[in-house]
């Protein structure tokens, strides 16, 4: 019996040869998958940059916009109505949130924190327009718009990333602790209060935060709740106020190339700040996760 | 006892908040339903003049870019799934995936300015041409490129959809036990047979799960696709031209409609969408819960 050489041979035959290039050529596809992600996000920060620092000025800052037809102004009552807007979204969401979260960890038979979840989850996959129209039948039509309407549509889009958040991170204190606690003879909200809430008190923080840097961009429920006509700097939610997100938006539809420069001095404050924010939460998010995971 | 009731309270209350959201829409959305009929869904045109409003054109749009968006969006996002859980060396894996995620954190009305004054403009002179040059035989790819179109919308979508599919999928991928993975690998099979034959199978339902949770946020996403959408009217197969879609017609009229019916017809629209969307979030939750059952032996 002849030995089948080529068989037994350690050098490649076509077909090996054949698959190690399929492999290659499909290592190189999916390298060069995430390499365009991250230039797109790249090439999107420095178009920003590059076109709205120019815009950046003091003036920009300070003063209001100018009235319609005339060229100049600043963007002072987009930020200051973006500062009401959000700072009440996020104290009408986080204890509303934090609470449905306790509920769901804490105390709800299975069945229903199953059922409790899927409505948060269907909550946060709908459309965010969808929100503001929503909020103007309820509140808007008949006796117009406010700061705290444009409020309450956001603090609806955080509810569920707020109570989603916090519920993963209780999820994640040692049962131990608990066991521990009411051992010693506490009651079942001395516990809640005492010990769950204090263990996981950093991790809920950074998860309201990412949800505070998702409700700063989002502009389709502020379209019919809040920012149609309103000029001057106003402290006062009950006032329509302009936006950071809404006054991007108008701008970018202007035909004007003035306006299209302050569109992006804005866009690059409102892309500063919640890309910083998301970034540290995230980074911050998971040495937390870290310590209670032990 | 206190406590519990109070939970308990909030936790109904967001359940409220969601039978509300649907009662609501389709409440003012009511003058519309009882005029017009199913007959609005099938119908074309939106005349404002005539108080004529029809939803097809629309859920057309919507259609059409949601579906190329996804089509273009799923290869990409498992291909990143799979390069940052098999591929990326362990010092850069964090960082390319938390730069994947921050892409999805970029808001929509950002997105949108850059998408209609930078992407905009390079489509039109530059990549409309070329497909129009080379692929011009196909239908999609007919016409004049223009700035604002379809096609600017379906890249805008894909660049939102990518990183929240792509994320799942690395979960998904990195969930795969690895006794099966180093098994196919110790069989002599290359990284791509072990991807082929074990993980992108047992990850199938996922994966799934994971495209239609993008098709979701694609069918709704209004602000950024009525930057770049152009509005336009009509239905057309061409890529390069104008549309519209339910959430950007909603975006771009909301100051402009002057009658009550109007204001119904445009509700209208919004409960379609929330109705479609509804049912695809469902869809997606359901295949993801009984994905992680089936994963964890029903316990």
């Amino acid at each position: 019996m002849a030995v089948d050489a080529g068989r037994y041979s350690l050098t490649p035959n076509p077909r090996t040869r054949r698959r190690k290039l399929v492999n290659v050529l499909m290592q190189g596809l999916a390298t060069l998958a995430a390499l365009a992600a991250v230039a797109v996000l790249a090439v999107v920060i420095i178009s920003v940059a590059q076109r709205g620092a120019s815009a950046l000025s003091w003036d920009f800052f300070t003063k209001t916009a100018a009235t319609f037809g005339q060229g100049g102004g600043g963007v002072a009552n987009a930020l200051v109505g973006s500062l009401v807007i959000v700072a009440l979204a996020t104290a009408m969401a986080v204890p509303l949130g934090i609470l449905v979260a306790l509920y769901v960890s804490e105390f709800a038979p299975p069945r229903i924190a199953d059922l409790v979840r899927l409505v948060l989850d269907i909550l946060n996959g709908l459309p965010s327009i969808i929100i503001g129209i929503f909020v103007f039948g309820l509140l808007v039509i008949g006796s117009g718009q406010a700061g705290w309407k444009g409020s309450f549509a956001l603090a609806i889009i955080m509810l569920p990333l707020v109570a989603r958040a916090t519920q993963e991170v209780l999820a994640l204190v040692p049962s131990s602790l608990r066991e521990g606690a009411l051992a010693l003879g506490a009651s079942r909200w001395r516990t809640v209060l005492g010990v769950v809430l204090p263990t996981s008190l950093g991790a809920i923080l950074t998860g309201t935060v990412l949800a505070v840097a998702r409700a700063a961009g989002d502009t389709a429920p502020l379209l019919f709740t809040a920012s149609i006509v309103a000029h001057a700097v106003t402290w006062a939610a009950r006032h329509p106020v302009r936006s950071i997100p809404y006054d991007i938006f108008v701008l970018s539809e202007s035909p004007d190339p003035a306006d299209h420069a302050r569109a992006w001095a804005l866009g690059l404050v409102l892309i500063s700040f919640v890309l910083v924010t998301s970034l540290t939460a995230r980074l911050l998010l998971v040495r937390y996760r870290k310590t209670l995971e032990g | 006892m206190f406590l519990h009731l109070l939970t308990g309270a909030a936790a109904a209350a967001a359940g409220a908040l969601l039978i509300a959201i649907g009662w609501k829409i389709f409440d003012i959305a009511h003058p519309a339903i009882s005029k017009f009929g199913f007959a609005f869904i099938t119908r074309q045109g939106w005349d404002a003049i005539h108080s004529k409003f029809g939803a097809l054109d629309l859920i057309w749009g919507t259609a059409l870019t949601s579906v190329l968006a996804l089509l273009v969006a799923t290869p990409i996002s498992i291909a990143i799934g799979l390069y940052l859980s098999e591929l990326a060396p362990r010092g850069v894996r964090t960082v390319i995936a938390s730069l994947v995620e921050l892409l999805a954190a970029i808001p929509s009305v950002v997105l949108g300015l850059w998408g209609i004054l930078v992407l905009g403009p390079f489509v039109g002179t530059h990549l409309g041409p070329w497909l129009h040059h080379y692929l011009g035989f196909i239908p999609l790819f007919d016409g004049t490129p223009q700035n604002a179109g379809i096609l600017v919308a379906v890249l805008v979508l894909t660049i939102m959809v990518v990183p929240i599919t792509s994320s799942i999928c690395r979960e998904l991928f990195l969930g795969v036990p690895t006794e099966l993975e180093e098994g196919a690998l110790a069989l002599g099979a290359t990284r791509w047979e072990m991807v082929r034959g074990v993980i992108l199978p047992y990850t199938r339902t996922g994966v799934g799960a994971a495209v239609i949770l993008g098709f979701g946020r694609a069918i709704g996403e209004a602000i950024a696709v009525s930057q770049v959408i152009g509005a336009g009217h009509g239905i057309h197969r061409s890529l390069f031209a104008t549309g519209d879609t339910l959430a950007s017609k909603l975006a771009g009229e909301y100051q402009g409609a002057a009658t009550n019916i109007q204001i119904a017809s445009l509700v209208y629209l919004a409960a379609i969408l929330l109705v479609i969307s509804l049912l695809v979030n469902l869809a997606a939750q359901v295949i993801v819960r009984r994905f992680a059952h089936q994963r964890t032996g029903g316990s």
